[in-house]
């Protein structure tokens, strides 16, 4: 488990004697530099290579919210983490064991993650002195002594890359593109990595500029045959594969298995899907995934607010489709009048939240949980809606799933909450079969005789009637309804009854949780209850402190409202409840409410993930 | 064929529903309902094939009214309610009914977007220049100077015109009626409902609480003819007791002339164009008001433009026919995959 700490040593002790290869079991490695440098295609390239070689592996993509801030700024460092490993990976990495800087701002604000004898490959022709006071250094960094602790390879990428695509024909800004890919040359050729297929893919890539192609594949081998020809690497790194289930895998981001599995759903019901949506950092892959499938029956819109958005899918809801909007914090905000109408109409709909931090426009590309309360509660009137998390990029596909399972089965509005650090991580995913996936039941009533709008079935869902069914015309509306018939009603009994009857539907969902069941003891010390994209690192956390022996386990919710029913005993089996957040306690708060239950919060606001050890370190200081 | 005769046999009565109309007593809305209840059954289209949606406001309980498929909404969101159900559902036809908080306050973002989109609603703005549901506030269309619970010394908000906004957005039918005159609205009411695209009809409408008698110097019998100006394709702009006073062109600037005063005959009047392609015209004439010019009435413009429904329909077709129908183990398997054994 702490494997990654066995790594740096093995790491350090690497870097004299022959050229070898060794052996290692995980590495973590974060590509650093300018917005404008392709780093995230730098990472998502290398993620690729690791992925066909069998690896596990996370990534975590930090970006800033100006698509290029000027050159050279702190504030313009775009970054890609990708751990993989030889086993299991549950995490993107607490520090990365290379960082590859393509200038000083990257170097100087990722520096302080770095392992201590982590590896640094510095672009040192970026090192100017323009680029050195940019970046807030009195001298250059890697000449002084500031990186002693760390092993540093100057590169000179910059003009390595020029002086190989010196005879491209290609202008000087073109050429400086390519470094990027000279960057993964020298990182696929430090871990053994073929170049066949990245070749193969960049051509395909840059199938429409040949001149382009043929300059990436230049200055990718080039920096393979540098990193290979070079006695500065004297050692390069193998990971092996081991224990990884057999089958077909693809790499998958979090929005995008998001948007598969709403396309699934559609498929599995049969039913029509409607995406009314409007583009929100970091939720909009998701609209333009949809868009891009209109071979299926899926239809997308693109409204001309958040709240046209919602409202587009309500519209499509009532005419029988499967609707859905998706949006992040700032737009659930906006669509909160929307959702009530929706939950008083009782009409299926599904909201996507891919969480980012906030309050108002907060830190648009960085990762929170701050979501939570505002899903569970924040509309006006007793207004309860079903709220699911997923928990991993993976975990979107499913839970894309469920949420419009529930819509249709209950007839409500259902939340699913992501955040930008699954939506925009990608790891691997072992395609589902198809056969395999649940069916979605869907019953639109057709019978006229007897039809009352809202009268309940067994789970006090009303009937859904498509417009067009002949003898059923019907009125509903905000205002609040009669029991039965759903004609505006003002008589004070009938509203308790109505706000009972929708609040006890929302909570008659838990009958159908599958009891929670806990990773770990089933009674102990320390229950580590967790929700959403913390999963990976709680897991990890857990997992090295039981190695330990300490009485430890785990249980992380994909219903959040409402709860699985045994929830409240599991809690009480353990002497105590950590609760680890990206937020300042808002699950905590739930579960004091709903179980009047002490916990432990551990909370974490920084626009970042959590790190392994920093739960890790709660756990140890509670058992 | 059971399907046709039935249909034949439909009359407003079959429109109407069980539920009190809660207007108040002498409202304009219930002539509008009236014309609405009674166009329905002529329209050769099965009853349950309708959807009537609103927003907020006395306007918006119109749904409740109409025995048909409805929805009462949210203030200002009709449109994109509308909108969502008309792309989903194509074959329907669907109708918004707002008021003028409704659709140019609270609204307005989603009506200039419905009105550019030129998707197949029928939207019906119900305009009686105040705010009624609330108890007299002014609202976007409410004249300079008025005086109301929100304005006591007067309002300083300059109005929109609310048929000049629908054009500026670029709406391919745009028309105004009154609902004292059953006759014209039923006119206006039709040929909007046989519109493909995005149909905009302002009603004025008096309220007779909290705004009565806004329209009279256009709706009183005695004074009509010389404060109003009924459009006619392919007519003079004439208007007037004796039908002799006209519009004319000086350069881009209108104005009231008098048939055999002057010299001027009905060749020097402008003759009303619906299809007039840049829309100028009708763009005028969206800002006439009294006293120095008569109110026009009738249908402003009407242009051919695809629906957006039918766009959306035929990229879906072109799509499946392009690659196939969707296949969803194809679809889970796109992108680089690999293979572990």
């Amino acid at each position: 488990m702490n494997s990654t700490i066995e790594n740096a040593e093995t790491l350090s002790k690497a870097n004299t004697g022959a050229r070898q290869v060794e052996e290692v079991d995980n590495v973590v490695i974060r590509f650093v530099g300018d917005s404008g440098d392709g780093m995230q295609l730098t990472g998502t390239e290398f993620s690729k290579a690791v992925a066909q070689a069998g690896h596990d592996f996370a990534t975590h993509p930090d970006y800033p919210s100006e698509i290029r801030a000027p050159t050279g700024t702190v504030y313009g460092v775009s970054g890609y983490q990708i751990k993989f490993s030889s086993g299991e990976v549950f995490t993107s990495g607490d520090a990365p064991d290379v960082l590859v800087a393509m200038n000083p701002a990257a170097l100087k604000t990722n520096l302080a993650d770095v392992k201590h004898g982590g590896l640094i490959i510095a672009n040192s022709g970026a090192f100017t002195p323009a680029n050195l006071e940019k970046a807030g250094y009195q001298s250059n960094p890697l000449e002084d002594s500031s990186l002693d602790n760390y092993r540093v390879y100057r590169i000179d990428i910059s003009e390595f890359t020029a002086q190989a695509l010196r005879d491209s024909g290609l202008s000087k800004k073109e050429v400086g593109r390519c470094k990027n890919y000279y960057a993964l040359g020298l990182m696929m050729c430090l871990y053994s990595r073929p170049l066949e297929n990245e070749i193969a893919d960049i051509y395909k890539k840059f199938a429409k500029k040949p001149e382009i192609a043929n300059a990436n594949a230049t200055a990718l081998t080039a920096g393979y045959a540098y990193a290979e020809a070079t006695e500065m690497f004297a050692t390069t790194y193998q990971v092996s594969v081991k224990n990884v289930r057999p089958g077909k895998y693809r790499s998958i981001t979090g929005n995008h298995a998001t948007a598969l599995g709403f396309a699934a759903a559609s498929e599995l019901s049969g039913v029509q899907m409607f995406l009314g949506s409007y583009p929100i950092t970091p939720a909009t892959e998701i609209l333009q995934e949809l868009a891009n499938l209109k071979h299926f029956n899926i239809t997308t819109f693109q409204a001309e607010d958040e709240i046209g958005g919602i409202c587009s899918a309500i519209g499509a809801a009532y005419g029988g489709s499967l609707a859905l909007t998706s949006t992040s914090g700032p737009g659930m905000a906006l669509k909160t009048e929307a959702i009530g109408l929706a939950v008083i109409l009782e009409l299926p709909l599904v909201i996507v939240d891919v969480q980012r931090a906030g309050p108002s426009t907060g830190l648009p590309t960085k990762i929170e949980q701050s979501d939570l309360l505002q899903a569970v509660y924040g509309r006006n009137g007793e207004c309860p809606v079903a709220v699911i998390a997923a928990h991993s990029p993976v975990d979107c596909f499913e839970c894309a799933i469920e949420a419009v399972r529930l819509a249709v089965k209950y007839m409500t509005p259902v939340i699913l909450l992501t955040d930008g650090g699954i939506g925009n991580a990608s790891e691997p995913w072992l395609i589902p079969d198809v056969s395999s996936l649940p069916k979605i039941e869907v019953k639109y009533r057709s019978q006229a005789e007897g039809f009352q709008a809202y009268a309940r079935d067994a789970n006090l869902a009303r009937p859904w009637v498509r417009p067009g069914t002949p003898g059923m015309e019907h009125r509903i509306g905000g205002l609040e309804k009669d029991f039965l018939t759903g004609n505006i009603s003002h008589d004070p009994l009938n509203h308790q009854r109505m706000s009972e009857a929708r609040a006890a539907k929302v909570a008659g969902i838990a009958k159908e949780i599958p009891p929670l069941k806990a990773e770990g003891p089933d009674k102990g010390d320390v229950l580590v209850v967790g929700w959403g994209s913390t999963y990976g690192s709680i897991s990890q956390a857990v997992g090295m402190a039981a190695a330990e022996g300490k009485s430890v386990a785990q249980v992380h919710l994909r219903h959040i409202n409402p709860m699985p029913s045994n929830l409240g005993d599991m809690l009480k089996r353990y002497k105590k409840v950590l609760v680890p957040e990206l937020n300042l306690g808002q699950l905590s708060k739930l579960l004091r409410e709903h179980y009047l239950c002490d916990v432990v919060q551990l909370n974490k606001i920084q626009g970042k993930p959590f790190k392994v050890s920093e739960i890790y370190d709660r756990i140890m200081e509670l058992c | 064929m059971n399907q046709i005769t039935e249909l034949k046999q439909l009359t407003k009565k079959d429109f109407e529903t069980n539920q009190d109309v809660r207007w108040c007593p002498g409202c304009g809305d219930y002539a509008v309902l009236s014309q609405i209840q009674k166009l329905m059954p002529t329209l050769g289209i099965p009853r349950e094939n309708f959807a009537f949606i609103s927003g907020i406001g006395c306007s918006s309980r119109f749904p409740y009214y109409m025995e048909t498929y409805g929805m009462h909404g949210i203030h200002g969101r009709a449109p994109a309610i509308a909108t969502g159900l008309k792309l989903s559902r194509p074959e329907l036809s669907v109708w918004v009914v707002t008021g003028d908080g409704d659709a140019l306050a609270i609204g307005g973002n989603h009506f200039i977007h419905a009105m550019r989109r030129n998707i197949g609603l029928k939207v019906i703005l119900l305009n009686n220049r105040i705010y009624g549901l609330t108890k007299g506030q002014y609202s976007p269309t409410s004249e300079m100077g008025k005086k109301t619970k929100t304005t006591p010394l007067g309002s300083i908000d300059r109005p929109f015109s609310p048929v000049a906004l629908a054009l500026g957005a670029g709406a391919t039918f745009v028309a105004r009626t009154v609902d004292s005159d059953q006759q014209h609205m039923a006119q206006v009411l039709k040929r909007a409902a046989e519109h493909d695209g995005t149909a905009f009809v302002e009603v004025y409408q008096n309220c007779i609480v909290f705004n009565d008698g806004a329209y009279d110097s256009i709706t009183d019998k005695a004074t009509r003819a010389d404060t109003r100006m009924v459009l006619e394709h392919g007519k003079p702009l004439r208007f007037g007791k004796e039908n002799n006073k006209g519009i004319r062109l000086r350069g881009l600037e209108p104005e009231v002339v008098t048939v055999g005063q002057n010299g001027v005959t009905e060749a020097d009047l402008v003759v009303h164009d619906e299809h007039d392609t840049h829309g100028g015209l009708a763009f005028f004439l969206s800002h006439f008001a009294l006293p120095e010019f008569p109110v026009p009435i009738g249908v402003f413009r009407t242009v051919k433009a695809p629906a957006y429904q039918d766009l959306n329909t035929q990229q879906a077709a072109n799509a499946r026919a392009s690659r196939g129908k969707g296949d969803l183990t194809k679809l889970l398997h796109s992108g680089e995959t690999w293979t572990i054994t």
